[in-house]
């Protein structure tokens, strides 16, 4: 009697486990559909990358070419120009963003009024909510020839900056102002990494005799090394990201040699010249190679930091 | 000796202290003078006199701005977005987040959903393939071209599907026993034990639908179809297309900075305000969101 209810018991458990892998299918159905129409059905559309698409004949029909737009783009000098931009504008702003952050968290960790602390806290992180199209208003008028940048360089008696018009100071000021939206929330981690270090380090360095900077190098940084190089380790993965929004917002003709990256070059040719199978091409490549870049990262932390993307 | 020491350790101290509020202000500066161009007057403006106080005060820009209809139409319409979008997003964020935090031998598929979902992360069709499916189903144009493409954040399903895994399983199979249906349990214990998560994605989802300006710009054509942010990055584009079309540069500088600069920079105050109006929330949230999603085990 015992043995058939415990059966009963048992047969009824799995039924149940059963009937709610039915469930779970039911409930990824929605989410699954939206990935079908909007990430795989275009994903099947780089096809056209290797054809000489035509919307009129849409990608079913349109002639292949093969590698032509491939050859094409690889022989425009353009293109090196515009990958060079890329990965300069990318890289600078994580290596500064990275080194700011850091400091910052560092000093933001010495102060010691709550008010004080959370005041700034709230300032900093305010610029990473905003749009670029609020901000890059915001840094025409700041930057522009007679803005108050200008305005107080000539007051110290240099000569005026076109910031923004100039092929030399084009891709500083990108940077520059990148960091200063990012620099803030980037700091957030840092500030975790340094509130979880074990305060009795900080007291046995102070028996010894550490002054402050001491302090600072041999307990602070260390604490903090793991988590810095894996974020350094995942910033990998977004070299080919020198931010569209910001750029398209902030470049003109003017600055297409210095200022044009990978994704406004896509947006440009795609969009605004209609050669969508060339566009289409230019962007397959930078999938590419970010998605190899975010695999071979995912491994690289796997390996040395037992944390991981995905 | 003591006191030498003293002197300098309170003066690294006070070094600190500036260099961090210098920050702060620096971070400031820039969004207090574009408030303050809002609220100075035009001559003023035109003559870049304004630093971070309004020079000659006047609500003129604001009461100008009350009267452009389009501004407000595209403001109506990013809220609509922001509502549908974030609807959207919670509802499946939850929906796929819950099945994918059960272990393998509860939920045999589960594998298999994750790599379509990392792969879909991974690749992308890119801009022109999306734009022509958008087109295709007949959306351009619509609010749901704004909406639909972006209704799975990934990242987000995974951040909520880690949280939801370490929710304690002795609450579920406590409900299981009480005769709760995996709806209920969802409903019941995990959306509840999960509040701080679920507000940091919904936060994200707020941030990021309000501040998109790039789908309006390719998917609506028409003005007054805009999301707001489209809508105020097309003030400024709008100046470049007059000089293509020929008008000298410095007749124009003058005829549009005169009338516009600060009214584009009400606009531009104005436009944050839903953003600022959130940020209390936003702070208090978005702080376990970023840690529990760069540091997950």
């Amino acid at each position: 009697m015992e043995v058939t209810h415990k059966a009963g018991a048992r047969i009824t458990a799995s039924n149940r486990l059963r009937s709610q892998e039915t469930m779970f299918h039911v409930m990824m159905l929605p989410g699954m559909i939206f990935l079908a129409v909007f990430s795989y059905i275009p994903m099947v559309g780089v096809v056209m990358a290797f054809q000489n698409f035509s919307a009129g004949k849409g990608i079913f029909r349109s002639p292949f070419v093969g590698l032509k737009h491939f050859r094409y783009m690889f022989s425009l000098p353009d293109i090196w120009e515009i990958i060079r931009n890329t990965l300069t504008i990318a890289i600078g702003k994580m290596l500064l963003t990275t080194l700011l952050a850091i400091v910052f968290a560092v000093l933001l960790n010495e102060i010691r009024q709550r008010w004080l602390k959370r005041t700034v806290q709230t300032i900093v992180y305010l610029p990473h909510f905003l749009s670029w199209v609020i901000l890059a208003a915001v840094v025409v008028n700041l930057f522009s020839l007679d803005g108050p940048v200008n305005q107080i360089l000539q007051k110290q008696g240099f000569a005026q900056a076109n910031f923004l018009g100039s092929n030399t100071l084009f891709q500083p000021t990108l940077i520059m102002t990148d960091v200063w939206k990012e620099f803030g929330y980037a700091s957030i981690v840092y500030l975790a990494a340094i509130t979880s270090i074990d305060p009795g380090l900080y007291e046995a360095a102070a028996i010894d005799g550490a002054n402050w900077w001491q302090r600072v190098w041999h307990v602070t940084l260390p604490g903090m090394l793991s988590i810095i190089l894996l974020m350094a380790v995942m910033n990998i993965s977004n070299v080919l990201n020198a931010g569209f929004d910001q750029v398209y917002n902030l470049y003109s003709p003017m600055v297409y040699d210095t200022g044009d990256i990978i994704d406004t070059y896509v947006y440009r040719m795609g969009l605004l010249s209609h050669q969508y199978s060339f566009s289409t091409a230019v962007g397959l490549f930078k999938s590419v190679v970010g998605m190899f870049l975010l695999i071979a990262v995912n491994e690289i932390s796997k390996k040395f930091t037992d944390a991981r993307i995905f | 000796m003591q006191q030498h020491q003293n002197a300098w350790a309170q003066m690294g101290k006070a070094v600190i202290y500036i260099l961090v509020v210098m920050m702060g202000f620096g971070c400031l500066l820039p969004l207090l003078n574009i408030l303050a161009i809002s609220f100075s007057g035009s001559a003023a403006v035109t003559g870049n006199q304004v630093g971070l106080v309004p020079v000659d005060f006047t609500l003129a820009p604001y009461q100008k701005m009350l009267e452009d209809s389009q501004f407000w139409r595209s403001f109506l319409i990013s809220v609509e977005r922001v509502f549908l979008q974030l609807v959207l997003n919670m509802f499946l964020v939850v929906l796929m987040a819950y099945p994918l935090s059960k272990p393998k031998h509860e939920f045999h598929a589960r594998g298999f959903y994750m790599k379509i979902m990392i792969f879909a992360m991974l690749f992308n069709g890119g801009m022109i393939p999306t734009y022509l499916v958008v087109k295709q189903l007949g959306l351009l144009n619509t609010i749901w071209s704004l909406v639909l493409p972006g209704a799975v954040p990934i990242f987000n399903v995974i951040l909520v599907m880690n949280f939801f895994a370490g929710v304690p399983k002795s609450l579920e199979e406590a409900a299981v026993i009480d005769g709760a249906s995996p709806m209920q349990v969802l409903l019941r214990v995990y959306i509840p034990c999960s509040v701080p998560v679920l507000a940091t994605v919904a936060l994200f989802s707020i941030v990021g639908s309000w501040n998109d300006f790039f789908s309006g710009l390719i998917y609506i054509t028409k003005v007054q179809n805009y999301p707001l942010m489209t809508y105020i990055q097309s003030l400024s584009i709008n100046i470049a297309d007059l000089l293509k079309s020929g008008v000298s540069a410095s007749t124009l500088e003058n005829v549009t900075q005169l009338s516009n600069k600060n009214l584009n920079a009400a606009k531009i105050v104005v436009s944050t305000i839903p953003l600022i109006a959130i940020y209390p929330f936003l702070q208090k949230y978005f702080v376990t969101g970023i840690v529990v999603g760069a540091v997950k085990e």
